[in-house]
């Protein structure tokens, strides 16, 4: 197994949460992996970028045109981080409507679970719903179920269950 | 044996506990705060005791972790590489007087830089000082070294540097977890004035002890380089890297199809570099390439006409060495046609600011808003940002902003009595850090400028650690507050105003006084202290007001609330031209409402945007 993900986002919307969910499913898997992210100032709501490379990698690095999949947070990103992906990369985009990409509305769908800040795990549902990621979504809820903290456990696997139902 | 996924930071904490050390210090930074606060979690985990404490600055930490080394307990300290300038002093003189119990100063350098203000190479100071520095390419392999470097240390008498950089502190990686090793020492000084009080007289005599060490560490056979041979397919040419430049390097030459087909090495301690590597790489190779950040330490060393590297500007010799800068130099080096670009020039992502219902943004406001000619020196924090609400205009080092305050006021006061008011704004735990001499110095030198300590009652950019002031130590238990206020009227201040940063009135009608108390007789260095605990520390203390806001009739447009207040529950609204408010990201601090020239934003629960 190999795979190249890379993760973009707004400080704020998740993506460390989702960078660790990804690198311990891949762990769990019996995967060889090695993630980076942003810290620091960035983290105050600006464009941030995490990657995840399951495989036998080295670096944390993804350069341009290697990623396999793009999970995006945030529509505006597309053309700060899209030129990581490969062209037959699957890239998904939490958007309300995004004509020409593969587009789910996980905001919303983390809302109608009672956890607006649970967009990250919506939009990671519908890609495991989609069968782009390495594994697939029993794995991933077992990982949600390891490293929630229990008061946001029920609302964080409603968000991602309504992730995967999305994607069907 | 148990392995986990750990962040680079978590796996150097995790080492410095299974390591049996005594003493752990630290003043947080990005890319090294989570070191400490890892030592913190695995201690509690295994049960180990230690002191773990935050300190003011990094050079109080090195001095700390330094005494207890001398009584020969392990000790560590941890910073960002700009907080080595900071604990320079007493860095460089341990290298001479050398150490007792294992010591090891961790610094971590942000090539790139990503959140510094230096992309500068510690391995470049440890060399200056003459002190080991290993340089790891993983998170497995920075704990690994954790243990190497007390070895070291306690067999050489020496501190030891290890020098991640921000791919490694913030990567992750599944790492093997050990059981603490149970180091049973008592505390023993033994007093040596010829060594730990060393006048100059004894002075050169340390030195060149100093130097003998060095000589006998890089005859180390621990030290030298891993060796990755090639096929001979690229006959007498040698890759040489180290850190995650050559992790990266590995994965390169894979996608270049080139693994195993040119000799490579891992240089693992880049100063002193192995005599005997420096004897193989000369005789037995014609050309070689070296691949290290973010200063040519190993290249300097090996100071060769046949070596290719930043002297010869085949490797950048600023930014980041990431993979695709990599290939590009394997493939002018080894003749190879270069990589296709990949698709397009990507664009600058959102800029960060600051948090909705931030205190902060609230007393720049005040400040921007009452001095529209001021000059404000700023400082190091998430304040920073200040800068997109115009009111930051220098950014240098920690604590520079009231030192910078008072230069600008004596460099213009020359000029006449019309010198423009000077405010200068610094957090509460850079006030800690480095503030307090500053002020001092600006009262004593009669300087005539306004300070505004932010206090947001936390280190809020580095993850919420403590502040002096809070009474907590690293591990959670109670410690002595020391007052801000207290130490800003011991530091002759007799200007003094306290001040709820959600007030943006009151702030202002405190400026305005100051600026006069400034400009009168017997003016001086005036004071604000404007609190306002951070929103997204939980255990920040008091509840904040809570006052919902929404977007009038009267709203022109005219986006002064978007551009100059900047605050990210204020939306446009494209349908109806206008301001809007984000409910969902709205913090209820109601601070917008003085921020409106038409007054349109006013309180009261309306519609989310």
């Amino acid at each position: 197994m190999r795979q190249r993900i890379i993760i973009s986002g707004r400080g704020g919307q998740g993506v460390l949460t989702l960078t660790r969910v990804l690198a311990e499913a891949a762990m769990a898997a019996g995967h060889e992996v090695i993630t980076t992210e942003t810290h620091g100032m960035a983290q105050r709501g600006g464009a941030v970028l995490s990657t995840i490379k399951v495989g036998p990698f080295h670096g944390p690095l993804i350069a341009p045109g290697e990623a396999e999949v793009g999970l995006f947070l945030h529509a505006d990103n597309l053309p700060v981080h899209g030129h990581y992906l490969r062209p037959a990369a699957a890239a998904i985009v939490n958007a309300v409507n995004l004509a020409g990409h593969d587009f789910v509305d996980a905001d919303r769908l983390a809302a109608l679970a009672g956890e607006s800040r649970a967009a990250n795990l919506a939009l990671l549902g519908y890609a495991a719903g989609k069968g782009v990621l390495f594994a697939g979504a029993d794995l991933f809820e077992q990982t949600i179920r390891k490293t929630t903290p229990a008061k946001y456990l029920e609302r964080n696997l409603a968000a991602f269950r309504a992730g995967i139902e999305a994607a069907r | 044996m148990t392995h986990r996924v750990l962040m680079g930071n978590e796996a150097i904490g995790r080492g410095i506990v299974e390591c049996g050390c005594s003493v752990a210090t630290s003043y947080p930074g990005t890319p090294a705060s989570e070191i400490l606060e890892s030592v913190v979690t695995f201690c509690k985990e295994t049960g180990s005791r230690m002191h773990i404490e935050w300190s003011v600055n990094e050079k109080v930490a090195y001095e700390v972790a330094l005494a207890a080394s001398y009584t020969g307990k392990r000790a560590a300290v941890a910073m960002k590489q700009v907080g080595l300038n900071v604990a320079s002093d007493p860095f460089m003189r341990s290298a001479y007087l050398g150490v007792k119990g294992g010591f090891l100063l961790v610094s971590a350098d942000d090539p790139g830089p990503h959140s510094s203000q230096t992309e500068q190479d510690s391995r470049f100071f440890a060399m200056f000082a003459k002190i080991p520095v290993l340089d790891p390419s993983s998170p497995r392999e920075a704990k690994e070294m954790v243990r190497l470097a007390f070895e070291l240390s306690e067999e050489y008498e020496i501190p030891v540097m290890l020098r991640p950089t921000t791919r490694v502190c913030h990567a992750r990686q599944a790492v093997p977890l050990l059981e603490p090793e149970r180091v049973a020492r008592t505390a023993r000084f033994e007093k040596d004035p010829k060594r730990w009080c060393a006048t100059p007289r004894f002075v050169t005599e340390l030195h060149r002890g100093l130097t003998a060490k060095l000589v006998r560490i890089s005859a180390d056979p621990r030290l030298v380089p891993a060796f990755f041979p090639g096929d001979d397919t690229v006959p007498r040419t040698a890759i040489v890297a180290s850190g995650v430049a050559f992790a990266h390097t590995l994965d390169v030459l894979d996608e270049m199809e080139l693994s195993g087909r040119v000799d490579c090495y891992q240089v693992k301690v880049p100063y002193p570099l192995p005599t005997e590597f420096i004897e193989r790489i000369d005789s037995g190779y014609d050309r070689i390439v070296v691949i290290e950040e973010t200063y040519p330490v190993i290249e300097m060393q090996l100071a060769d006409r046949r070596i290719v590297g930043r002297g010869s500007k085949l490797v950048p010799n600023e930014g980041e060495l990431t993979p695709e800068v990599i290939r590009g130099v394997l493939a002018r080096f080894l003749g190879l046609a270069p990589a296709p670009a990949a698709g397009g020039s990507p664009e600058p992502g959102a800029r960060p600011t600051l948090c909705a219902g931030c205190g902060h943004r609230a007393a720049y406001y005040a400040i921007s808003q009452t001095f529209p000619r001021g000059i404000f020196p700023g400082d190091i924090g998430c304040y920073t940002l200040g800068i997109n609400l115009g009111a930051v205009d220098t950014v240098h080092c920690m604590g520079a902003g009231i030192s910078q305050a008072a230069g600008f006021y004596h460099a213009y006061a020359q000029d006449g009595a019309d010198f423009p008011t000077v405010v200068a704004t610094i957090g509460d735990s850079t006030f800690f850090h480095s503030g307090i001499p500053a002020l001092v110095n600006a009262v004593s030198q009669n300087a005539r400028i306004i300070v505004v300590i932010l206090d947001n009652a936390t280190t809020a950019m580095t993850g919420h650690q403590p502040t002096p002031q809070l009474g907590t130590t690293a591990s959670g238990e109670p410690g002595r507050p020391v007052f801000i206020r207290d130490l800003v009227r011991a530091s002759g201040v007799s200007f003094l105003r306290e001040v709820d940063a959600y007030d943006v009135q009151a702030m202002t009608g405190i400026l305005r006084e100051a600026d006069r108390y400034c400009r009168g007789g017997d003016g001086g260095v005036a004071v604000i202290i404007a609190s306002s605990p951070c929103v997204l520390a939980a255990e920040s203390g008091a509840p904040q007001t809570v006052q919902a806001v929404r977007i009038s009739e009267e709203c022109t447009g005219c986006r002064e609330c978007l551009d100059m207040f900047e605050c990210p529950a204020i939306v446009w609204d494209e349908g109806a031209s206008r301001a809007g408010i984000s409910q969902g990201a709205c913090n209820r601090c109601g601070v917008c409402v003085s921020a409106c020239p038409t007054q349109a934003i006013v309180m009261g629960q309306g519609e989310s945007a």
